[in-house]
C-alpha cells in the first residue's frame, strides 16, 4: 500500500512528467490555454495511458519469451495507436457523450510522447523497483499518477497562461517567448518538491 | 528459428491483427454519419468566414442538417448558387440572397481630406482612432490604415490614397470588414440595383466640414428636396439613401455641391 501512495506521489509532484521529465510538452504549450480544454486534454492522457499501459504489459511478456525487447517502442506505438482507434470507434457507437467530451483530443494523443514514455517507464520499472515487486497493479498506477501529474501541470499553466494573456510583455517577448519562460519557471516551483516521497518513509 | 526472421513475423504479425482488427470494427460499428451534412459542407465555399452566424462552413452545414436552421441563405460568400444547391439537398425552399458588395463610405482620400497631425505610431485604424480620433481633420472620416484590407478574405479591399476601397467583384459580402471598422464607415449596399449613396458620414456643422474634407456631407439638404421619391433623410447633418426607397435616378448627385453623393452602378443590366 505504502508503494502505491509512494507512485502516486512521484508521478504527480516529485517527478511530474510534463515538469521534470519533459514528456508531453507539445500538448502542454498547444492545449494549455483555456482551462476548459486543458482539462478535457489530460482527461484523454489519463484515459489513454491507463488504457496503453493495460495493452502493453502483457506484450512485453511476450516479447521477453523472444528476446525481442529492442522492438519495444516500434511495437508499442503500433498497438497504441490501434488501440486508441478500436476504442474510439467503440466509443462512438455506445458512449456518444464521452466521445464528444473527449472529441479531438482521443485521437490527437496517439502519437504522445507522455503515452509511450509511460509505457516505456512502467518495463524499465520492474527491474528498478524490482526489491518492491512492480506488477500490473503497480504500473497501472503508476501511469494513472503520470496522467493526473499532466493534468496538474496542465491546469496550473493554463491559469499561469490566463494571467500572462493581461500581462504587458514587452514585445519581443510577446507569445512564444514569455510562454516557454513561465514554463520553466513552473517547471523550476516543482523541484521544491523533491525528496518528498523519501522525506515521509514511503520509499 | 533465424532472429531477424522471428522478429519480422512478430511484429508484421502484430500489424496485420491491428489493421485487421480495425478493419472489421469500422465495418460492424459503423455509426451512420449523417450523409446530407458530408454533402452540404462540400458545397459551400469552405471559407470559414463565419458570415453565417455558425463555427464555420461545418457548422452551417450540421446545422442546416440536424435541422436547427432551415435558412439555406445564410452563405453570403457562396450566394444564391449555393443556397440553391444546398436547398435541393434538403428539399428546402431556396432562401433568397441579394447579391451585396460592401462598400466605404468615405471619399476623403489625402487629397480631399485635410491633416491635422502626423500619425507615425502602430499601422492599424484601431490603434490611430485612439488617439484623438485619427490624424484626418475629420473624426467620422477613413483612416486609411488598413484594419479592413488585412481582415478581408477575399482581398477585395485596397488602400488608394489614403481612403479603402472595395472592388465589389472580388467582395462576397462577409462583412468582416464591417464589423472591424472603429470608424463604422462600411456597409453592405446591394450589388444589383444602380443607387445613389452619400459617401460621407461626418455630423459636423457643414461649415466645419468644408473646413475639414473638400468632399465632405455638409448637411445643405439639397438631396433631400431633389429625390422624387423622398429617399433621402438628414441624420445629424449628414443625409442618408435609404436603398430600398432609391430608385437611383441620379438627380441628388447633380445637385450635390460637394460631391459626396455617388450613383453607384455594379453591374451592367442595372
Amino acid at each position: 500500500m505504502k508503494f502505491y501512495i509512494a507512485l502516486l506521489i512521484m508521478g504527480v509532484l516529485t517527478s511530474n512528467f510534463v515538469l521534470s521529465k519533459f514528456l508531453g510538452i507539445c500538448p502542454f504549450l498547444g492545449v494549455s490555454k483555456k482551462l476548459n480544454t486543458a482539462v478535457g486534454m489530460s482527461t484523454a492522457v489519463i484515459f489513454v495511458m491507463l488504457l496503453a499501459t493495460a495493452a502493453t504489459y502483457p506484450l512485453n511478456i511476450l516479447l521477453e519469451k523472444f528476446d525481442l525487447e529492442y522492438l519495444q517502442t516500434i511495437v508499442f506505438i503500433l498497438v497504441i495507436a490501434a488501440l486508441v482507434q478500436i476504442v474510439e470507434i467503440v466509443m462512438k457507437k455506445y458512449i456518444k457523450p464521452l466521445y464528444k467530451a473527449l472529441g479531438i483530443y482521443l485521437p490527437l494523443i496517439t502519437t504522445n510522447c507522455a503515452v509511450l514514455g509511460v509505457v516505456i517507464l512502467n518495463i524499465d520499472n520492474i527491474t528498478e523497483y524490482a526489491s518492491y515487486g512492480f506488477g500490473f497493479g503497480h504500473a497501472m498506477m503508476n501511469s494513472f499518477a503520470a496522467g493526473a501529474g499532466f493534468m496538474l501541470a496542465m491546469v496550473i499553466f493554463a491559469g499561469v497562461r490566463s494571467r500572462l494573456e493581461t500581462a504587458d510583455v514587452p514585445k519581443f517577448m510577446q507569445g512564444l517567448p514569455i510562454t516557454l519562460v513561465a514554463a520553466s519557471i513552473v517547471s523550476l516551483s516543482f523541484l521544491g518538491f523533491a525528496g518528498l516521497v523519501e522525506g515521509l518513509g514511503l520509499l | 528459428m533465424n532472429p531477424i526472421l522471428l522478429a519480422v513475423i512478430i511484429v508484421a504479425g502484430i500489424g496485420i491483427i491491428a489493421g485487421a482488427l480495425l478493419a472489421i470494427l469500422s465495418k460492424i460499428m459503423a455509426v451512420p454519419v449523417d450523409e446530407k451534412a458530408v454533402q452540404i459542407e462540400e458545397i459551400l465555399p469552405g471559407a470559414n468566414c463565419g458570415a453565417c452566424g455558425f463555427s464555420g462552413c461545418s457548422g452551417y452545414a450540421a446545422a442546416l442538417s440536424s435541422g436547427s436552421t432551415v435558412n439555406t441563405g445564410l452563405c453570403a460568400p457562396g450566394g444564391n448558387e449555393v443556397s440553391a444547391k444546398i436547398a435541393d439537398i434538403m428539399g428546402l425552399a431556396a432562401g433568397n440572397i441579394e447579391p451585396m458588395t460592401a462598400l466605404v463610405f468615405c471619399k476623403g482620400d489625402n487629397t480631399n481630406a485635410n491633416k491635422k497631425m502626423v500619425y507615425s505610431g502602430v499601422a492599424s485604424c484601431k490603434m490611430a482612432a485612439q488617439l484623438f480620433g485619427g490624424d484626418k481633420a475629420c473624426i467620422y472620416g477613413c483612416l486609411g490604415l488598413g484594419d479592413c484590407v488585412n481582415e478581408c478574405p477575399y482581398n477585395a479591399i485596397k488602400i488608394c490614397n489614403g481612403v479603402a476601397v472595395v472592388s465589389p467583384e472580388l467582395c462576397r459580402a462577409c462583412k468582416r470588414c464591417v464589423n472591424v471598422c472603429p470608424k463604422k464607415l462600411i456597409d453592405l449596399v446591394p450589388k444589383s440595383k444602380a443607387g445613389a449613396a452619400v459617401l460621407c458620414r461626418n455630423h459636423d456643422k457643414g461649415a466645419l466640414t468644408r473646413k475639414e474634407c473638400k468632399v465632405g456631407c455638409i448637411g445643405c439638404t439639397k438631396c433631400v428636396k431633389a429625390c422624387p421619391n423622398e429617399a433621402i433623410t438628414m441624420d445629424k447633418n449628414a443625409a442618408v439613401v435609404d436603398v430600398s426607397k432609391c430608385t437611383g435616378c441620379g438627380a441628388c448627385a447633380e445637385g450635390c455641391p460637394t460631391g459626396a453623393i455617388e450613383l453607384l452602378r455594379f453591374s451592367e443590366n442595372a
